[in-house]
């Protein structure tokens, strides 16, 4: 059976090019980059040219970016770090409704810690609104934390102007921007921002790495105490091979991403276009202002695990924001803080292209999604009596 | 993602059997899941067979949910047929778990919305037919009614589309 993986923001395969990158470093040049001897020079060489290219993706300085083992681990050094370092200074932070959990739950816990977290709501297309951050800011504000682009409807926030107010304010800026980097222009001159989380499998990457920006300057404290690996601020030995791997696939999307915006915008405007055909769906988030490869919607009298089940038995690999598909039975907190009923969150169906995907694919999605939609419609006890 | 339930779940889901709704039903259950929102609508048929009894003769669900709540439903239609009225009194979400196999621990909420929905069908057809209801499915009524008015507060939206089709 033909195989359509449109689950691209949950994780994307490693690019060939980044998986020969990569091979050198198990076997033959395995050194520990922080040994002294020739082993562990190639291996710290490696990584400093890794270093590079991904502060290159993002306008930054390579000394100001620190190895991480991914996303999660990257926003939770960010917000503990910034938290610890500075709560003589205050202990108020400001984040959003719609954050991804590594970002939620360490607020959460920070709260559990005797820090005060303000969540800040979003519009109907997922949009902080300024002024509301304006206002939230106070004298006692330490950080605000705002994604750039969301995991879950791809909605691209103002970052900006969203920088812009906090360093008025004088408040550090971390953006968690694992969904943004490599598929949009990141800039962290132009962001205004201090701290920002990139991770490496979502742009053909592999697993398990990542890093954080650290704007030259900001005050932070490490949250992993050992060896002072990455300046101290984050200790444990180095994934070599993944860490290359990482620079190669920062490397390669610089490169080919004007390429890829045209062609998956193109792609995803023509599946959503197809998609709203189908009655009573909704596209979630912005028309425009969304990631080039996301599409989310949302099929009323259904429920979106069984979608994503008939999906899979046709092939089609994608996920939703249905209660009935998460660990805890509520359904997606994004959904929800955009103004979903909870019902209407339970089905919703999350599609996200990635650079392999064809238009071909799509026409195959656009054929089978609503026999599938149809055929749980007819089980649903709220369809077919008013069409 | 079949290895995620059972083999009987995912035939179910698949291929589900009573699916739709019956006319002129003897008795209608009309149930919602608080935990998650759920819903499940059944519709069972009584004939009175050779011997006097009362006989669920033809029986149809209708469900919004997921792979579980579709699949225990079209079990739970299998179940009862042809079950008489106190032998289906007594089937409870126990007897569906067992039929439907090892379900992952947050799924098994979704069996008590078949069983509900069950004895709220029973209970429809008693209160027709101006029957003493029993005392279990009188408390167990009292307990589902309460649970859809939460769900039913919770989701105003049901109620609007629900008024809907009865006007229709």
């Amino acid at each position: 059976m033909r195989r359509i993986y449109l689950d691209h923001a949950a994780t994307t395969p490693v690019d060939k090019r980044v998986l020969k990158a990569m091979l050198p470093y198990f076997s033959e040049k395995f050194g520990n980059a922080s040994s002294l001897h020739s082993f562990g020079r190639e291996a710290n060489e490696a990584i400093e040219k890794a270093r590079e290219k991904i502060a290159s993706l993002i306008n930054a300085q390579k000394e100001e970016i620190y190895f991480t083992s991914g996303g999660t681990e990257s926003n939770n050094l960010a917000i503990k770090g910034v938290a610890f370092a500075n709560r003589e200074r205050g202990k108020h932070i400001i984040t959003s409704k719609i954050e991804h959990h590594a970002v939620l739950n360490v607020c959460e816990w920070l709260e559990k810690q005797g820090f005060e977290i303000t969540y800040l709501p979003v519009d109907k297309y997922g949009f902080i609104e300024l002024d509301k951050l304006e206002k939230a800011i106070r004298k006692d504000t330490i950080l605000v934390s705002i994604m750039h682009a969301n995991n879950e409807i791809g909605t691209i926030e103002p970052i900006e102007e969203i920088g812009k107010i906090c360093r008025k304010k004088g408040v550090y800026f971390h953006t968690d921007a694992v969904q943004s980097v490599g598929k949009i222009p990141v800039d962290v001159e132009k962001m205004n921002v201090d701290l920002l989380s990139i991770s490496s499998h979502k742009i053909y990457g592999p697993k398990g790495v990542g890093a954080l920006y650290v704007r030259d300057g900001v005050k932070i404290e490490t949250i992993q105490h050992g060896g002072g690996h990455e300046k101290g601020l984050r200790s444990g030995t180095e994934n070599v091979a993944g860490i290359v791997g990482f620079g190669e696939a920062c490397y390669l999307a610089g490169k080919e991403m004007k390429r890829e915006i045209l062609k998956q915008t193109k792609l995803r405007d023509y599946l959503i276009k197809n998609v709203l055909k189908i009655k009573y769906s909704r596209l979630n988030g912005h028309p425009i202002k969304r990631l080039p490869n996301n599409a989310n919607f949302c099929f009323k009298f259904i429920e979106g695990e069984s979608l994503v089940f008939q999906l899979d038995t046709r092939g089609i690999a994608a996920s939703t924001g249905s209660a009935c598909s998460s660990k805890s039975l509520e359904p997606s907190h994004v959904l929800t803080a955009i103004g979903l009923k909870p019902h209407e969150a339970h089905g919703s169906l999350r599609l996200t292209l990635g650079k392999e995907n064809t238009k071909k694919e799509i026409d195959y999605v656009i054929k089978v999604l609503p026999e599938i939609v149809e055929n749980l419609r007819k089980i649903s006890p709220f369809k077919g009596k008013w069409e | 993602m079949t290895e995620l339930y059972p083999k009987e779940v995912i035939k179910h889901f698949k291929n589900p059997k009573n699916v739709g709704v019956i006319k002129n039903a003897d008795g209608v259950g009309k149930v919602g899941n608080i935990v998650c929102g759920d819903v499940m609508w059944l519709y069972i048929k009584v004939k009175r067979d050779k011997g006097g009894e009362e006989r669920i003769s033809d029986v149809k669900f209708q469900t919004f949910g997921c792979i579980v709540a579709i699949a225990v439903s079209s079990m739970l239609t299998e179940i009862v047929k042809n079950k008489t009225i106190e032998e289906a009194i007594k089937i409870t979400k126990e007897d569906i778990l067992k039929r439907a196999g090892k379900l992952p621990p947050i799924k098994i909420h979704c069996s008590v919305l078949a069983a509900d929905a069950l004895h709220e069908a029973i209970y429809d057809y008693f209160k027709k037919n101006n029957r003493k209801i029993p005392e279990e499915l009188e408390r167990e009524h009292k307990r589902i009614k309460y649970d859809l008015e939460i769900l039913t507060k919770r989701h105003k939206e049901y109620v609007a589309l629900e008024k809907n089709i009865l006007e229709k």
